[in-house]
């Protein structure tokens, strides 16, 4: 469950965003439409605790998150929020079941390596988890993105352009995987993206 | 990294081990006496026996200056043959004593022709006691046999850690005996072929058993002294070299010239091997600030996912410290391989034996400085992980 009030941010003067307010239960799903330049990346960073914003306020499960302090946040996000990025990336020197692990070491868990197995073989690169993760082709290395936002049973999926990459068959695929995970983990989903193609699939919409 | 820690750690073994392999050789001799020549050519030749004789002098001279009541004591020395390559040297028993220099097996040498054979010798050679062996002229392997007359190994020495090691030691008679069936080494033409004999206790005058030294022929290459005062130390040198065709020379003096001559070497090199160090650790500083350019997004990363900068911080300095410790490890292994091969080119030429497997003092502040550097050269890149921007990097991408 996640919701904002009044969000504002601004790079500097002339860049200034207002964001409208938003609303995404948990185990639903908000598709955040937009193009280019209008604050995608910005809005869902600041729903990410990655940028503070300049007024208003998010609440995630009914924490205010401006009342945390610095270090606060830091372990907030990692153990609440999981981020899906647009390009996954890796720490390249760490194998896939390492780069999932290390989800947990960083938010101060205890690694889950059952967890880890798990995710692995519902998303299909169990055989892969001892592989590299430069070794991986661009759909799989997705999919360890995800499994990795998803290693902490985090409350909110933040989801940033995942399908923006893909051919409409693994488009479809990421899609069903995000809504099936989040399901399962009853977290809030809340993808932000241009791709027109997810409109048919979200019921919940707002464009900026 | 490597390479300048090589570098400064062989320097620092060479350095120890040259100087304690010169001193341990030099303890108890004041002075040596022999003709007159470079006064370093007759310490390096009479007390380790690296380097060619000055020439030889007068037994009888020699005699007559060790009854000087200054000197305490005079071993004497006869070189100018060889056995394959190692030196046999004419001299007596007080020599063996003088060194430390036990018999392993046998007894020790009593009469001309008996040899005792030094420990690495024996080895090297595989000469048993009961063995007969044939000199050879000169001090280099390979010159004329002295074949009709034969040594007889009578004795194997214990390892001393000096340089009775690596020496035949026989009484100056035998020395005598074989050039004197040659026509004597007064008509030996070349400077390094000394040979006659000795008093065995010069300075008390006496004894039948001395009796050679009488033949005005004869001669030794050089005298080992102990003087009674150290005051005789500075006086007898200056009394015998303006009064005298002999020289006087003092090993301690001589070698500390040496190592002044050799030391400003060694001090030039081991600024090179810094500056190495130093660009080394410039070149770690280079690397790890490209490779954290490279891993802005990695380290954004982590950060998102709860990492602290405090930790990647020490995450990179950790890294920094790893390829330092890598650096001189390998340094070190590599020095003491280099020594290896040096040690073994050393023990060709010179019979010297250099080895060194522990690590020395001197060593551990070479460790402590390399890890500094390293980690001076990993922390300032490092600092770059307080100043990403996370949410900026992510977009970037």
């Amino acid at each position: 469950m996640i919701e904002t009030h009044n969000l504002t941010f601004s790079y500097d003067s002339q860049k200034r965003f207002a964001f409208p307010n938003l609303r995404c239960a948990d185990d639903d799903t908000l598709l955040i439409l937009g193009q280019s330049g209008r604050g995608k990346t910005t809005l869902l960073h600041l729903l990410a605790l990655l940028l503070t914003p300049e007024s208003g306020n998010i609440l995630v499960n009914g924490t205010d998150l401006s009342q945390l302090t610095g270090a606060d946040t830091v372990g907030f996000r990692a153990k609440n929020i999981g981020i899906v990025y647009q390009r996954p990336h890796f720490v390249h020197a760490l194998n896939v079941l390492d780069n999932l692990l290390l989800a947990n070491y960083l938010a101060r868990l205890k690694p889950d390596r059952t967890r880890a197995r798990q995710l692995a073989e519902r998303l299909g690169f169990a055989d892969y988890l001892t592989k590299k993760t430069t070794r991986l082709s661009l759909g799989e290395q997705q999919r360890v993105g995800i499994a990795r936002a998803l290693m902490n049973r985090a409350r909110v999926l933040l989801a940033d352009e995942p399908t923006s990459n893909l051919d409409d068959e693994n488009c479809d695929r990421v899609m069903d995987l995000l809504a099936q995970q989040a399901h399962e983990v009853e977290a809030s989903l809340v993808i932000v993206t241009h791709d027109q193609r997810l409109k048919n699939r979200v019921a919940q919409q707002i464009s900026l | 990294m490597a390479l300048g820690v090589t570098i400064i750690s062989l320097l620092l073994i060479l350095n120890k081990q040259l100087s304690e392999q010169f001193t341990k050789n030099v303890r108890g001799v004041d002075l040596v006496i022999g003709a007159k020549g470079s006064p370093l050519q007759l310490i390096l030749s009479s007390i380790y026996q690296i380097d060619a004789p000055t020439g030889n002098i007068s037994l009888a001279e020699a005699t007559r200056l060790t009854r000087n009541p200054l000197i305490k004591d005079a071993i004497p020395l006869a070189l100018g043959d060889n056995f394959k390559g190692y030196r046999i040297v004419g001299t007596n028993a007080k020599y063996l004593t003088h060194y430390g220099a036990k018999v392993g097996q046998g007894r020790v040498f009593s009469q001309a022709l008996d040899a005792v054979v030094g420990a690495k010798v024996a080895r090297l050679t595989g000469l048993k006691p009961g063995d007969q062996f044939a000199g050879s002229h000169g001090l280099d392997a390979g010159g004329d046999e002295h074949g009709d007359k034969k040594y007889r190994v009578v004795g194997i020495l214990e390892n001393s850690n000096s340089v009775a090691d690596q020496l035949i030691l026989t009484p100056v008679e035998s020395v005598w005996a074989i050039h004197g069936e040659e026509g004597g080494a007064a008509t030996t033409p070349r400077v390094s072929m000394p040979m006659m004999i000795a008093p065995e206790e010069p300075d008390k005058n006496s004894g039948p058993e001395t009796g050679p030294t009488d033949d005005p022929g004869q001669e030794i290459t050089a005298l080992l002294v102990k003087v009674r005062s150290p005051l005789a130390k500075l006086t007898l040198p200056r009394a015998i070299n303006e009064n005298s065709k002999l020289q006087a020379a003092s090993p301690a003096i001589e070698i500390n010239r040496l190592f002044t001559l050799l030391g400003f070497g060694i001090d030039t090199l081991q600024y090179i091997a810094l500056a190495i160090i130093i660009i080394s650790g410039i070149s770690v500083f280079v690397s790890l600030y490209n490779s954290l350019k490279e891993r802005r997004y990695e380290m954004a990363l982590m950060l998102s996912m709860g990492a602290t900068r405090a930790k990647l911080f020490l995450l990179l300095l950790l890294e920094g410290l790893m390829i330092s410790l890598i650096g001189f490890a390998a340094g070190i292994l590599l020095s003491r391989l280099g020594l290896g091969i040096l040690g073994r080119n050393v023990e060709d030429n010179f019979h010297y034996d250099l080895n060194a497997l522990t690590l020395l003092p001197e060593e551990g502040w070479l460790l402590v400085g390399t890890v500094l550097i390293g980690l001076l050269a990993a922390a300032l890149p490092s600092l770059g992980i307080y100043r990403i921007n996370i949410s900026q990097t992510l977009a970037d991408e």
